[in-house]
């Protein structure tokens, strides 16, 4: 195989497919160079083969020296026993490896299934390296960051991230929320799907905050003509100066049964008081809400509950939660204009939706909303889809749903009953995907989990975490202990159905006047620029 | 160009395995651990100096003392001339390896001659064996009176003075000798402390 200019690290010494090969380093490679989540390519004798280095240690060949160690302090003694009698290895766990011969490198890589021989040469993976493995900057490839450690451009196939349920998890302050915006552009610039995003705490609609306090322009500023945002609380738009699209009311008659399982556990509701809403649903129809609420403690109340077969206190319960859903400013009895109806339009205009909450960062209002729209906007899509299969016409655009908190949403006991849960099982059938932002991941169903298709993950620390996120990965430790080592802020290890092996990566600059314009700049290397690069290329 | 390198001496001894000379002068030894060679051409044999002795030329007779009435040693040998004649020095080197067309760092086929010169290596041919420190293996393994330790120390630090960048090389040498004494660890820190210069 042809050598490249790359650094050489070191040669395999020993391994396995499943537990990854042991590379001994070079003595001219410091093991302090090392970093586990960076890239490197082993030269095979007959294919090359692409890992990621998982854990980094110290061996001597001979035991007595660590129980008398050597007179480092002489400089010379240090040098020499570098690297021969103490040496570093890594642990370098195999993805992807790549043929030498024609046919193989035109499919390009494919995933292990076995390990280089033994003291095959390894070296640090080049931009080279990276670009086969990973595409480079394109009309569906999005530039997301850079490996650690390189400078290298690392790009994501967006329209084959769109196509799963993706999430994006991480301690609180670790960049969640600077990596989804960029993932949002992204999207917006190049998978030819739309998003609607609930955004909790106003942060991606007009302008968000970096923790250092600095203001950062999101999406409406950036691309004014391709995002509406949507507001709850218009008071708090305007005094933020944010220009807003339309304002979302809901009314009494638009919340359904379904909207109430969710919110069993913010509202303190009692299962049978959840069972109830389903009995006034009927009775009542559509005013169930306002007429259950304004019930009073009459003897007839007390008739029809028996009617009902509903417990007193189990009411009482449920009109104390139905009162909490109408303390809720944006809740009027009346809604003049049905949002959904026009979030749909603004969608399919292929429009992005960012619907912000303003003041109401109270869970209880965001799951409330989240879910009514959701619910109602899927099935649209749904239907639209349906009908598009059953006429052979286009399908609707694809929809990604970004939900924050995410784990109350999708947490076991309500995932199976709630529309977010659907769509994660569902998956693309409808064209509608998620995209989850949450720091608690083990609150998420596993099953939810485990049909997310792309996992893009900061610093997690909490074991549970840790293990739910990696649920079902391949190489689980070795990805583990590179999760754990991430740094606390803007490092990120992403894995899954878009990227062909993990790669631990520091998501591109975000916020300064510089990287504005390099997304302006990547959306227009889409279109004609590429497209005259590629004559270029061809025509040389 | 032999005439331009130091004679030391002339083969008293052979063997496959090592030689002996004797020195022209007497005590004009070469150093310990350094290089020599001897020809039988149209083969260069190279050795390491690892012995050397002063002694009486008749083995049953030892020198007596004779200074106490002079005023310096010089002073001995010059009312003695004869003593530089009833004295002489030789050493002892092992055979390391040999030239032909090429350098090779293994024993060669046949022992040296007797009454062969043995000159100094130059620096320049020091500097082309040392290329490889497959000899090291040999000084390790072959039963001396010396020290082995002591005989690899002391080579090494000879050959490092032909080096501009001394400390480069006896890395190097070291590292070679780290691979080869990886289960010795106390071996290998007694010869690295006596390679510090």
């Amino acid at each position: 195989m042809t050598q490249e200019n790359n650094e050489r690290l070191g040669i395999v010494v020993s391994g396995s497919l499943n537990k990854g090969v042991e590379v001994k380093l070079d003595s001219s490679a410091s093991v302090e160079d090392m970093a586990v989540g960076r890239y490197v390519a082993i030269e095979g004798n007959k294919r090359r083969f692409f890992g990621m280095i998982t854990d980094v240690s110290l061996g001597v060949t001979d035991p007595r020296l660590a129980l008398t160690p050597p007179d480092v302090s002489d400089p010379f003694i240090a040098e020499v026993l570098a690297g021969t009698t103490t040496y570093g290895t890594l642990h370098v766990s195999p993805q992807l490896t790549i043929g030498g011969d024609v046919p193989s490198l035109l499919e390009g890589p494919q995933p292990v299934k076995t390990v280089p021989s033994h003291f095959s040469v390894v070296n640090l993976a080049s931009d080279r390296d990276i670009e086969l493995v990973f595409g480079k900057e394109d009309k569906d490839r999005f530039w997301i960051g850079n490996p650690l450690d390189m400078e290298t451009k690392l790009c994501l196939n967006l329209p084959e991230l769109v196509k799963r349920s993706n999430g994006i998890f991480g301690k609180s302050g670790t960049g969640k929320t600077f990596l989804t915006r960029i993932l949002l552009i992204g999207m917006l610039q190049k998978s030819a799907a739309v998003n609607l995003v609930f955004d909790m705490h106003s942060e991606y609609g007009w302008e968000g905050s970096s923790e250092q306090g600095r203001k950062v322009k999101a999406l409406k500023q950036l691309f004014p003509s391709k995002v509406a945002v949507f507001t709850l609380d218009e008071e708090n738009s305007r005094r933020r100066k944010v220009s807003t699209d339309f304002v979302v009311r809901i009314g009494y008659d638009e919340i359904e049964p379904e909207d109430m399982i969710l919110l069993r556990q913010t509202l303190n509701l009692t299962e049978p008081a959840v069972e109830a809403v389903y009995q006034v649903r009927r009775r009542f129809g559509k005013d169930w809400l306002l007429r259950t609420s304004e019930m009073e403690d009459s003897e007839e109340t007390r008739n029809l509950l028996r009617e009902m077969n509903i417990h007193e206190s189990t009411f009482q319960n449920l009109q104390r939660g139905l009162n909490t859903i109408r303390r809720l400013p944006f809740i009027e009895p009346q809604s003049p204009v049905k949002a959904v109806q026009h979030i749909l339009e603004y969608l399919d205009r292929g429009i992005n939706v960012v619907l912000e909450f303003g003041r109401y960062t109270d869970i209880t209002a965001y799951i409330l909303v989240a879910n009514l729209l959701t619910r109602r906007i899927y099935a649209k899509y749904r239907e639209s889809t349906e009908r598009a299969m059953a006429e052979d016409i286009a399908h609707p655009t694809p929809l990604v749903i970004t939900i924050e908190e995410a784990h109350r949403f999708l947490n076991p006991e309500i995932a199976s009953q709630t529309i977010f849960g659907t769509i994660a099982r569902e998956m693309r059938k409808y064209n509608v995907t998620l995209l989850v932002i949450d720091q608690r991941p083990s609150g998420i169903d596993s099953e939810v989990m485990s049909q997310i298709g792309t996992k893009i993950t900061c610093l997690l620390d909490n074991e549970r975490d840790i293990d739910s996120v990696l649920a079902g990965v391949s190489g689980k430790s070795e990805l583990k202990s590179v999760l754990a080592k991430l740094a606390a802020k803007q490092q990120a290890l992403i894995f899954g159905h878009a990227v062909p092996m993990p790669v631990a990566f520091q998501p591109r600059e975000y916020g300064s006047a510089e990287s504005y314009k390099s997304f302006a700049l990547s959306e227009e290397a889409g279109g004609e620029k590429q497209a005259a690069k590629d004559i270029e290329e061809l025509w040389g | 160009m032999a005439e331009l390198v130091e004679r030391v001496g002339e083969v008293i001894e052979a063997s496959t395995t090592d030689f002996v000379a004797q020195c022209y002068e007497l005590y004009q030894l070469p150093p310990l651990g350094s290089l020599v060679k001897t020809r039988d051409l149209p083969v260069e044999l190279y050795g390491i100096v690892y012995h050397a002795a002063t002694t009486s030329l008749e083995p049953g007779r030892r020198p007596i003392a004779r200074g106490k009435d002079e005023d310096s040693e010089e002073a001995i040998y010059q009312s003695n001339p004869q003593l530089l004649k009833l004295l002489r020095s030789e050493f002892s080197t092992l055979v390391v390896g040999y030239k032909d067309e090429k350098l090779h760092h293994y024993l060669p086929p046949r022992p040296a001659r007797i009454h062969g010169f043995v000159y100094q290596c130059p620096p320049d041919e020091v500097r082309d064996f040392s290329q490889s420190f497959d000899f090291l293996n040999m000084l390790l393994n072959t039963q001396l009176p010396v020290p082995a330790d002591e005989l690899i120390a002391a080579c090494l630090r000879q050959m490092s003075q032909m080096y501009e960048d001394r400390h480069t090389f006896l890395v190097a040498a070291g590292k070679e000798l780290a691979l080869l004494l990886s289960g010795e660890l106390n071996q290998l820190k007694a010869i690295l402390g006596r390679l510090r210069v």
